[in-house]
């Protein structure tokens, strides 16, 4: 008898979590641009998981692109490639990539990493590398593929000065020398500056982008935790945008209050810093949308204690309202939970001209709501340096027909030097390569 | 429980019962999670959230165990004097662990809501729940010696 009550207690309470997370269509349209609707708040009893199967492509699959484009891989079997990022000499480096192992504090992590581990690769085979790929003609079959540098600590961002080439680990920002042409880097590579990283490194993906001058860096650093669950002492420095000198290393706090900024590019016209922001997360599925924002220097986006301005979060404790009088909303919303990690903008001439200008963001696709958001690449148009309009879908069919099962997830997004828009596509083990349709 | 030397009916306790071995764990992790939830809504220190998480699951564990020796207690024959205590110890304790199971579901949100103010009335109720059953429980368990 105990035991069946137990089983329609535990029922009960699941139906009632399932009750919570409402039921109503909302228009995630509405949350698209400068002015998003923002629903009241919602407190789960059960945090909402829906996380689709990986079921990688097989031979000969593709995503899906927008009229006018085509796609084909540029390579494969990589293991976790994360971000892209074309070289002065045409040369592509896909940075392979794998979180650091994360700490349990609670029964929830433990839980919640089984979940999210039905989406993730196969998990074979050597990472935390970055590779080489020469496609000197464009033609969309490299000449060559070969580890260009090996033994990093979960790289994400890399930039290229001059002859010094960047990259941001999930620890440390560290320089190589490089030289154009260059295949390998065997120089063992001098620290440039230490970035918030272990033991829990929540969100570690170090964006990274070079000051048109060449005189800073700009590196994403995202918070450690959803909305301080690991303690706001976790949260030092981070949820941040640090501004560092190339020369010396020092640091600066660039702007704050951006949950986990990632996808840092300026924009070529204006020379103005633009970031995607994932937001936080069991607010509800429909709170709070994602965005991408120009970077005002000095600026405060409001997490933990806020979000789009003056919202404010009752998670966090204390709360400071202080902070929260100075927070500003941030420009273009992309709608709640697609998880934007990669953004560049587009100035060739390969792709059709309403490309042209705009911005390509990378979707990695949501965890947190029933229905699925993002898992496409979609280009925002600008003008004047803005966002001027609805973003068109370029990129999609990442996910399985049914909806049940993804077969690839977008992250970083580059432009080769033909002006071809590449994607690194981590759970499909892909870099993809979008052309103008013959 | 099966060595039993002794005749049918001359003893009330014919092996010992598994059941109360287990009970004492529920308890104490609920009760102690109804401190540490008044630590965490005094300090907002997140540790203690994460102390109230860590003993809702190991008192439900422990409270799983003890369902099972109950279970097995009933059915090994160890019959039970005094139905009517009997009968608010188990409705009370199923009472308690619902109580339980959704208050960790409640302590699964992040940071300040994981507590305050669901997180820590529902650790309440459940320590009175508990304590109304333990007093029952106990006298049950007393009827039950004196009567040996």
């Amino acid at each position: 008898m105990s035991r069946v009550t137990i089983t329609l207690a535990a029922t009960s309470l699941l139906a009632l979590a399932a009750c919570n997370q409402g039921s109503k269509p909302f228009d995630r349209n509405t949350q698209i641009g400068p002015n998003p609707v923002l629903p009241d708040q919602q407190q789960y009893l059960m945090p909402p998981m829906n996380v689709p199967e990986a079921a990688p492509w097989k031979a000969g699959e593709t995503p899906k692109v927008a009229p006018g484009l085509a796609i084909k891989p540029l390579a494969q079997g990589l293991r976790s490639p994360r971000n892209v990022y074309t070289l002065p000499n045409g040369d592509i480096l896909v940075v392979e990539s794998t979180g650091p192992k994360a700490p349990v504090f609670r029964p929830k992590e433990l839980i919640m990493g089984l979940v999210m581990a039905r989406s993730h690769g196969p998990s074979s085979g050597p990472s935390n590398r970055i590779t080489l790929i020469r496609d000197a003609n464009g033609d969309g079959a490299p000449e060559l593929k070969t580890v260009f540098l090996d033994g990093l600590k979960s790289p994400f961002g890399v930039a290229l000065v001059g002859n010094d080439f960047y990259v941001a680990n999930a620890d440390a920002i560290w320089r190589y020398p490089y030289l154009a042409g260059d295949t390998k880097i065997t120089a063992p590579g001098v620290k440039l500056t230490d970035l918030p990283g272990g033991p829990i490194n929540h969100h570690w993906t170090k964006s990274l982008a070079a000051s048109p001058d060449g005189t800073k860096l700009y590196a994403g650093v995202g918070s450690n935790s959803n909305i301080t669950e690991n303690g706001i002492g976790a949260e030092l420095d981070r949820a941040a945008i640090w501004e560092i000198d190339r020369m010396t290393g020092a640091h600066r706090l660039y702007a704050t209050g951006l949950r986990n900024p990632n996808g840092l590019t300026f924009e070529p016209t204006t020379n103005q810093l633009w970031t995607v922001v994932n937001e936080r997360d069991e607010l509800g599925p429909d709170l709070v949308p994602d965005y991408m924002t120009s970077v005002k220097d000095g600026a405060f986006y409001g997490w933990p204690y806020s979000y789009y301005g003056q919202h404010v979060d009752p998670r966090v404790q204390p709360q400071r309202p202080d902070l929260v009088k100075t927070a500003i909303p941030p420009d273009y919303a992309l709608s709640s939970h697609v998880a934007p990690l990669g953004m560049v903008f587009y100035q060739g001439i390969n792709l059709p001209p309403a490309y042209r200008g705009g911005a390509f963001v990378g979707e990695h696709g949501s965890w947190d709501r029933d229905a699925l958001n993002g898992y496409r690449v979609i280009s925002v148009p600008f003008a004047n340096g803005k966002p001027s309009g609805m973003p068109r879908e370029v990129v999609t069919g990442f996910l399985a027909p049914d909806g049940k099962s993804v077969r690839g997830r977008p992250v970083g997004v580059a432009i080769d030097s033909h002006g071809a828009l590449l994607i690194a596509d981590d759970l499909g083990e892909t870099v993809w390569r979008v052309t103008g349709a013959p | 429980m099966t060595d039993n030397p002794q005749a049918p009916g001359s003893y009330i306790h014919a092996a010992h019962p598994v059941h109360p071995a287990f009970t004492s764990f529920p308890t104490a992790c609920f009760a102690g999670t109804l401190l540490t939830d008044i630590v965490y809504w005094k300090t907002a220190e997140m540790q203690w959230a994460n102390f109230s998480a860590w003993m809702l699951l190991f008192g439900l564990v422990m409270a799983g165990f003890a369902v099972i020796a109950g279970i097995v207690d009933a059915l090994a024959g160890l019959r039970i004097h005094g139905k009517r205590p009997a009968l608010v110890h188990v409705i009370g304790n199923i009472i308690a662990i619902a109580l339980a199971i959704l208050n960790s579901f409640v302590h699964s949100r992040d940071a300040y809501t994981s507590v305050v103010p669901l997180g820590i009335l529902i650790s309440f109720i459940t320590v009175i729940v508990l304590a109304v059953t333990g007093w029952w429980g106990h006298e049950d368990a007393y009827v039950v010696e004196t009567r040996r």
